[in-house]
């Protein structure tokens, strides 16, 4: 069980989130791509062997979207940021190995 | 374990059938070191990787291939799966493609010279509401129109089937029906590999162990080899079948792919008398079941929510599984746990396989296998063989293509695959 720093309850339980995958996906306008780059935007998001800035929702306390840094092979949790503000550094330097090409 | 009446009686009839396992030759496969080129290079040494290298060498006659594995043989998801086998798919393209798998599994012992347990035991789905009615009997339905064996069960029926279930309505997730499809069942996950291993090797095939790949050769967008931890190799085809670690290898090549990763976990108790002669799957409950050769109790679990190549997963999810497991079989209730373990799985957004070529010439992909790749160990090895070897994809895995996602020719099979395999 993760437990989860939300930016407005504090630490709570995993179970009391939802997860939303990569953060920061920009909306672009679908009538200026291509096929391809809609394709892109439509399914692929980053999947990285590293520390990872992903979406949660506390759906069980505020209801409310946050981003995070947590990584993806130990687990740590990293700082929690709201979303449309500047993303903080990745903690450490593990890196984003996988990260989109 | 107590002595209390209700408690399940060690296996004796387990322990008895452990001593009747066949003897293992004294070698499985020859231990090489690899050589400066190959034709083909199959990045991966789990079952599908194997099972690619065995029919490019037997099926079309290639033998300078090698498999190149970052760990140990068989140590990712081939060792970390349920070993459930069916072909109960809801799309036509699926369909075909598992009810080819299966197939190949039904003759899969004598064609290798070696036996894996495969075991056609059947393979029941779990209903529990009325969606679930409706969509299972749609399914039931579809592969009726495929050809593919499956009868509709009535909760009478299920409890006919498998004495230990609890059909009473009294309970959260009611029994409601199910499907069963009998030419399902289940197989010896790691003798599988060995029995691929052992078969490829006899035919030529170098399986390099403890080298992981950490780059690629490309020029003029084709693939000229691979970077290892031991060196360079050069090859004229390369393969990707690493399950977990797709995205990563997709990106080092310098392409992206629609794979998120995701722990899967199971567990097994320790030996038991044979108390379940079939293989039960609840998706609506997360929960499937068989019982091993041995008497052991094997459960499969749901995925985690999060992205991870930890290899193992939340507690939560495991005690989701088992509640569940305990509702539908009461006996199961002074059971002990032996063992928990995940693997990584990779996902796609229909939840359906990625087999066929990239956007890099001679560097082919297979991946998405998702939560259910193991009964796929043939039938994926047999088509990526045909695919590498013609360098374009069989009728069967056509449909399975990356390019899928920009026509938008999505097999959604999120009701079939998505939780319970």
């Amino acid at each position: 069980m993760l437990y989860i720093p939300c930016p407005h309850c504090g630490l709570c339980n995993e179970t009391e989130f939802h997860y939303g995958a990569e953060a920061g996906v920009a909306y672009p306008d679908p009538n200026a791509l291509t096929d391809s780059e809609w394709a892109k935007y439509l399914h692929i998001r980053a999947n990285p062997k590293g520390w990872f800035a992903e979406r949660w929702v506390h759906f069980a306390g505020c209801g409310r979207w946050f981003n995070l840094w947590r990584n993806t092979i130990t687990h740590e949790i990293g700082l929690a940021y709201l979303p449309f503000t500047t993303q903080p550094k990745a903690p450490g330097n593990t890196g984003q190995e996988g990260s989109r090409a | 374990m107590t002595n209390t009446p209700d408690t399940l009686p060690p296996g004796k009839i387990g322990r008895r059938k452990a001593a009747m396992l066949p003897e293992q030759p004294p070698q499985l496969w020859r231990s090489v070191k690899a050589r400066k080129s190959y034709d083909v290079i199959i990045v991966g040494g789990g079952g599908h990787g194997l099972a690619t290298a065995y029919y490019l060498a037997k099926n079309h006659g290639l033998s300078n291939i090698a498999v190149l594995e970052k760990g140990w043989l068989a140590g990712g998801n081939t060792a970390r799966n349920t070993t459930i086998i069916r072909s109960n798919y809801l799309w036509d393209e699926s369909a075909a493609i598992y009810e080819h798998s299966l197939k190949l599994w039904e003759t899969l012992e004598e064609d290798l010279g070696y036996e894996m347990f495969f075991s056609q035991r059947g393979v029941l789905t779990l209903a529990h509401s009325v969606s679930d009615v409706r969509s299972k009997r749609r399914s039931f339905y579809a592969n009726a129109l495929n050809g593919i064996d499956c009868e509709w069960l009535t909760p009478a029926e299920v409890k006919k089937l498998v004495p230990i279930i609890n059909i009473s309505e009294d309970v959260r997730y009611p029994v409601h029906g199910a499907t069963y499809q009998p030419r399902g069942g289940i197989a010896k996950h790691d003798w599988v590999a060995w029995g691929y291993a052992k078969a490829a090797s006899d035919l030529g095939v170098d399986i390099i162990q403890g080298t992981e790949v950490t780059g690629f050769n490309i020029q003029n967008h084709k693939v000229q080899g691979v970077q290892t931890s031991q060196g360079d190799i050069a090859a004229g085809k390369v393969a990707l079948v690493a399950a977990g670690h797709s995205s990563i290898l997709a990106n080092l090549a310098g392409f992206s792919i629609p794979i998120q990763s995701r722990p899967l976990q199971a567990l097994v108790s320790p030996l038991y008398e044979q108390v379940l002669n079939t293989v039960v799957m609840s998706g609506a409950v997360h929960v499937y079941v068989s019982q091993a050769h041995k008497g052991e109790l094997v459960m499969g679990a749901g995925t985690d929510a999060f992205n991870s190549y930890a290899q193992r997963g939340s507690f939560h999810v495991i005690e989701h599984q088992l509640a569940a497991a305990l509702e539908l079989f009461p006996i199961f209730s002074r059971a002990k746990v032996l063992r928990t373990w995940g693997g990584i799985v990779d996902i796609a957004p229909d939840a359906s396989p990625i087999i066929g070529l990239t956007p890099v010439e001679n560097l082919f992909i297979n991946t998405g296998w998702g939560t259910g790749g193991f009964k796929a160990t043939p039938g994926s090895g047999w088509l990526m063989a045909h695919t590498i070897a013609h360098g374009s994809p069989h009728e069967l895995n056509r449909p399975f293509a990356l390019d899928r996602f920009i026509t938008g020719h999505l097999i959604d099979e999120h009701g079939a695959a998505g939780v319970a395999h």
